[in-house]
């Protein structure tokens, strides 16, 4: 039994794979097709449209997925791509220290010459 | 109750500037962590408590020779028994601040705590779809990306160790042993509150020394306290070799700087630089007797300004 985490993991890969927009009928046959995860060979359940609509205004709410009301039934596409929400992420953990890469740089810089061999030492030891 | 105020006002500035620049200058902190710690939280307290407690004093000065007595003859203003005249412009003023400053504090406390959430709320969703868990290990996730990185999300039952799959190509195990035990006393000791409340602190007075000096003390303690931790299982070099290689390695990224709060776990360069300082050239712990004596100066600290508030009503019955 796949829980709504999940299937918002699915929708959302699914979403990423098609950058055009796509209805909810689609996504539900595409969701349909996909292999069944834990491959125990027992036939699931037809997935229901209402839960798919279900899920998607969920990613909405959540600022994942946005929804084109210019036609009926309205489409859906993800905002922005797996790889931007993966930059975001790390960004935020990341974010106060942009300049990483020169942190050895720096503390070679300001250490002292036992600490810097025993250092050197340590990382240069494969 | 007039001498009291000005102890107070004293007290308040002490510990607003000179107390915690000299502390944040000295070098046992980082030999002594948990005394450090303890001494930052009620410096920070004590601060608060003399600051807002020198005020209500001055304010209270005409209504009582006490503190019991003052806030008897306010609630005797409010309840209308008593004329408004009785205090003064200037001395209602004070109260007003002191009643402002309390509210400040206990506001950007709840607003801190609300923002917090909200940036984990939705890291914890895009974790959701964005990783997987990891085969070998129980709560923790592992997020594509080449970047090396490691750090926790606390929430209760819901805290996770996120690993990045460049970080688990760089290091070694026996170094990834090392990451993820530093990561997990981050979560077992509860250093995410430490970092709420200081940053609370922060951004409620932004303009005073202490506040800005107790947070970057604090972010770096947190970071000694949990390599300790990490040590009493892996060596001492596998720690540093994993410290400088996740401070060494690529991380293309644009330089934008966020706000943290939604992963609350950020090295600074300078907090690497001192953590690594700290295991090349290591400093013997501070002494016990020594670290007992922070420790009991860290109390005097809080029951000063709490003794001096309270005593006086005491002893006049």
């Amino acid at each position: 039994m796949a829980t709504l985490g999940d299937l918002e993991r699915a929708v959302m890969d699914l979403l990423w794979e098609h950058p055009e927009a796509i209805t909810a009928n689609a996504l539900r046959d595409l969701l349909s097709q996909r292999p069944s995860g834990d491959g125990d060979g027992q036939e699931s359940r037809p997935l229901a449209v209402t839960t798919v609509l279900t899920v998607l205004s969920r990613l909405e709410k959540k600022g994942l997925v946005e929804r084109e009301r210019s036609s009926r039934p309205h489409r859906y596409r993800a905002v922005t791509s797996r790889a931007d929400h993966t930059a975001e992420l790390m960004l935020e953990v990341l974010g106060s220290a942009p300049d990483r890469e020169a942190v050895l740089a720096r503390f070679i810089g300001t250490v002292s010459e036992g600490e810097a061999a025993t250092l050197r030492k340590l990382l240069g030891r494969d | 109750m007039y001498w009291t105020s000005w102890l107070l006002a004293g007290l308040a500035i002490a510990l607003a500037w000179p107390v915690p620049v000299a502390l944040s200058r000295a070098k046992w902190p980082a030999t002594a962590p948990f005394a450090a710690m303890v001494l930052w939280q009620s410096l920070a307290l004590a601060g608060g408590l003399s600051m807002i407690g020198a005020m209500l004093c001055y304010g209270l000065v005409p209504l009582g020779g006490n503190l019991a007595a003052g806030l008897g003859g306010l609630l005797d203003i409010f309840l209308g028994r008593e004329s408004l005249d009785a205090l003064g412009l200037v001395h209602a003023f004070a109260l007003s601040a002191a009643a402002l400053l309390s509210a400040h504090l206990v506001f950007t406390l709840w607003l801190t705590y609300f923002r917090i959430n909200r940036q984990r709320r939705r890291h914890r969703d895009l974790l959701a779809l964005l990783s997987s868990p990891s085969h070998d290990r129980p709560d923790t996730l592992v997020i594509n990306h080449e970047a090396p990185v490691a750090y926790c999300l606390p929430g209760g039952s819901r805290s996770v160790t996120v690993l990045s799959d460049g970080l688990m190509t760089l290091l070694s195990p026996e170094e990834l042993r090392a990451v993820l035990l530093h990561e997990e006393t981050h979560l077992t000791q509860r250093h995410h509150l430490l970092l709420w409340a200081f940053a609370a602190w922060r951004s409620a007075l932004p303009w005073l020394p202490t506040s800005r000096l107790a947070q970057r003390a604090v972010s770096s303690l947190i970071e000694i306290l949990a390599d300790d931790v990490a040590l009493r299982s892996v060596s001492k070099s596998t720690l540093v070799t994993a410290i400088a290689l996740v401070a060494s390695g690529p991380a293309r990224l644009p330089a934008t700087a966020l706000v943290g709060g939604g992963a609350d776990q950020i090295d600074t360069p300078a907090t690497t630089s001192a953590r690594l300082s700290r295991l090349l050239a290591p400093t013997p712990p501070l002494a016990r007797k020594l670290q007992a004596l922070v420790l009991a100066g860290a109390a005097l600290l809080l029951a000063l300004p709490t003794a001096l508030l309270l005593v006086p009503g005491m002893l006049g019955g």
